[in-house]
């Protein structure tokens, strides 16, 4: 494998790894107060399609990302009821909001646009268009970093370098401020955050709606940034594969930039079988690509390499002492 | 909170979830300009008025009760099975194997043996998450996750590279040898009067149906069921007991693993005669939602499943006459999980105002 090609398939991976990533986060604030959520790929799927609806009725990106963000957020809702408001089974309500997910964006898109369940295919101003960050032309000519830094770094939509600057976001607002304290403390004993005379409803509803923030950053990102428009599932799995990197990563921000831009990579790779062959001389079958996220993550679950040890009160409703 | 009568928790909580179920997805078909009351009759008429119609009903109903049971015994012993659609994938690879092997002379040989290959291909693909999490506390829902999409990669695989017969583009295996064919219910005597013209339901309904008294008989009325019952209440009460907490996660997930991979002898064997990609098309999923509804029970399972079957099979056809897209049935599906599954605690709190209010009269 050349540099050029390498480089080609880095500037795959940090277009697919983006929406991982974006996913990735959103379920860390979620599961690190304590609420499991398996519903990322539907929070996604109708962010995506509310999005992609709503840019090409519109023109508007912006709006069409508003709409997006709205989307997820309504999911959100309804999983923050159930699994908080009414102390249901967080992994159910996932399960069941992911179905609706998948049926009601074909509904919907069916109904605006009578394409087969697909939106207008968007272009010019309806789109997120690539950046080329400054310098990168003149720092072109430079050996090995300027072209690294002139077509893997630069030449992406806006969402990808959001999604990257979340990552230390992220990591100082659940370490370093007192809001990401009483975030990680809910998670792992909600009694002791209640008995300090914080509201664990509010923190976790908190928690919840900035996860269907982020998924809908994540959808938007799909079917406005990465692709011109909405396709029945078309998140096509990414929301589990970003469940998959936030156990890989530990439920920890930087790892999970680690973990998802190893799973893009695998993605990117999955698309050049030539390069695969032609540098290790066999043919990997794609199937076995594709599987490697989950089986990795499986391996890290087996507690083979390092032990992947959820926040304690994960997945329980809390109930107040009386 | 009140507590509520036995009887309204077990028929009353479902029967008010689904209701609510049809009345949201009744509001989704108002937002995009359709008809409710249309749509049911179109689905009624399709799935339950003619035999042929219920010769679908049936037919998907038959993998919704093995799926549905799948989850039910999991759920029994505590563990929550997503994997059901990735173990009857698998059991479709095992059926398909047991099809090919041999030029079977005739379907009562060839369907023991596709059923003893079915549910060993689906226990196998539950036994590595059952081990996880009995030996090393590896969630469970996670990794039956993580193994329908491995089982999904894998099964592209073995249809793409090693089952499919030279020549042909699509990824499927031979046809079985016509020996290995499933009688249909238009081939049983009897009920060809019933079912004049031919239909997929076939004799695997009757194994269903079996299927459903023996997990009845198994979970309360022989000692392994009581096993799982009480671990599934209360693992520390039952270690306590002296009930193997490994043995109880192994034996309930490898019999689910069976159930979910039996399945296929219904859609693989009895109606495709070969193994296509996806073949279980989500069955597996619609288990949860049948398991739910059914309230864990196997004779709510064979309810829930029949419900299904007519969702089923009238989705289908609302896709066949109407602008309605055939996706609502997952509208449904995901809205009867949501209301049975997460939402209980909602429906109960409500029945439970109602219940007050009435002995509070009567009082």
């Amino acid at each position: 494998m050349d540099y050029a090609t390498l480089l080609q398939i880095l500037d795959t991976t940090l277009r697919l790894a983006t929406p991982l990533l974006l996913a990735c986060l959103a379920g860390l604030y979620s599961e690190r107060a304590g609420v499991f959520d398996i519903g990322l790929e539907g929070k996604m799927l109708m962010a995506a399609m509310s999005a992609a609806a709503v840019a090409a009725i519109t023109g508007s990106v912006w709006v069409g990302l508003a709409a997006g963000i709205l989307g997820a957020l309504l999911f959100a809702l309804v999983h923050g009821l159930a699994s908080i408001t009414f102390r249901g089974n967080q992994l159910i309500a996932g399960v069941a909001l992911n179905f609706v997910a998948s049926g009601i964006t074909v509904l919907i898109a069916q109904d605006l646009f009578g394409q087969g369940g697909r939106t207008a295919p968007l272009s010019g101003g309806a789109r997120f268009n690539a950046i080329t960050l400054p310098f990168a032309e003149a720092l072109a000519g430079v050996p090995v970093i300027g072209p690294l830094y002139a077509e893997v770094i630069s030449g992406h939509t806006l969402l990808v370098y959001v999604a990257l600057a979340l990552v230390p976001v992220t990591w100082w607002l659940l370490y370093r401020t007192r809001f990401g304290l009483r975030l990680r403390a809910v998670g792992e004993n909600p009694a002791s955050v209640d008995t300090a005379g914080v509201s664990v409803v509010r923190l976790r509803f908190t928690a919840v709606l900035i996860t269907g923030a982020l998924c809908g950053l994540a959808g938007a990102y799909m079917s406005t940034g990465l692709q011109a428009g909405f396709g029945r599932e078309m998140t096509a799995g990414r929301g589990y594969i970003a469940l998959a990197a936030l156990i890989f990563a530990k439920w920890r921000p930087w790892q999970a930039l680690g973990a998802t831009m190893l799973f893009g990579f695998f993605q990117a790779l999955a698309l050049r079988q030539d390069v695969i062959t032609k540098t290790i001389g066999i043919a990997i079958p794609v199937p076995a690509l594709d599987a490697l996220p989950y089986i990795l993550t499986v391996i890290v679950l087996a507690g083979l390499v390092g032990k992947a040890i959820p926040p304690r009160a994960g997945g329980e409703p809390y109930v107040k002492e009386r | 909170m009140e507590k509520l009568p036995k009887w309204a928790d077990v028929a009353l909580v479902p029967l008010i979830s689904l209701i609510l179920a049809a009345v949201v997805s009744a509001l989704v078909l108002l937002a995009i300009g359709e008809s409710p009351a249309q749509a049911l009759k179109v689905m009624v008429e399709g799935a339950l008025v003619s035999p042929y119609g219920w010769g679908y009903t049936l037919y998907y109903a038959t993998s919704f009760m093995f799926t549905g049971l799948s989850v039910t015994i999991a759920y029994h012993a505590g563990l929550f099975n997503i994997g059901a659609e990735g173990q009857a994938q698998l059991g479709g690879l095992g059926v398909a194997l047991v099809c090919l092997a041999l030029p079977w002379p005739h379907w009562t040989l060839a369907l023991p043996a596709a059923m003893i290959g079915a549910a060993l291909f689906g226990a196998a693909w539950a036994a590595i998450p059952a081990y996880l999490q009995a030996k090393r506390g590896s969630h469970i829902v996670i990794t039956t996750i993580m193994f329908n999409y491995i089982a999904a990669a894998l099964m592209i695989y073995v249809l793409v590279e090693l089952l499919r017969p030279q020549g042909q583009m699509d990824p499927a295996s031979a046809r079985f040898p016509a020996g290995a064919a499933l009688p249909t219910l238009h081939e049983i005597p009897g009920l060809s009067l019933i079912f004049t013209k031919q239909v997929p339901a076939n004799i695997s309904l009757f194994v269903a149906l079996a299927a459903c008294v023996v997990i009845w008989a198994i979970l309360w009325r022989t000692r392994l069921g009581y096993e799982i019952r009480s671990f599934g209440k209360s693992e520390a009460a039952a270690r306590y007991a002296g009930i193997s907490g490994v043995k109880v996660t192994m034996v309930a997930m490898l019999i689910s693993g069976a159930l979910a991979g039996l399945m296929s002898i219904n859609n693989v064997m009895g109606e495709s005669g070969r193994l296509l990609q996806n073949a279980s098309e989500g069955a597996g999923f619609i288990g949860i939602a049948v398991a739910l509804m059914g309230r864990n029970h196997p004779l709510g399972v064979f309810l829930a499943a029949l419900l299904f079957g007519f969702l089923y099979q009238g989705g289908a056809e609302l896709g066949l006459w109407t602008s309605i897209p055939i996706e609502l049935r997952t509208v449904v599906q995901g809205l009867v999980i949501l209301f049975t599954g997460a939402l209980d605690q909602m429906v109960r709190m409500m029945l439970g105002v109602v219940f007050r209010a009435r002995r509070l009269k009567a009082a």
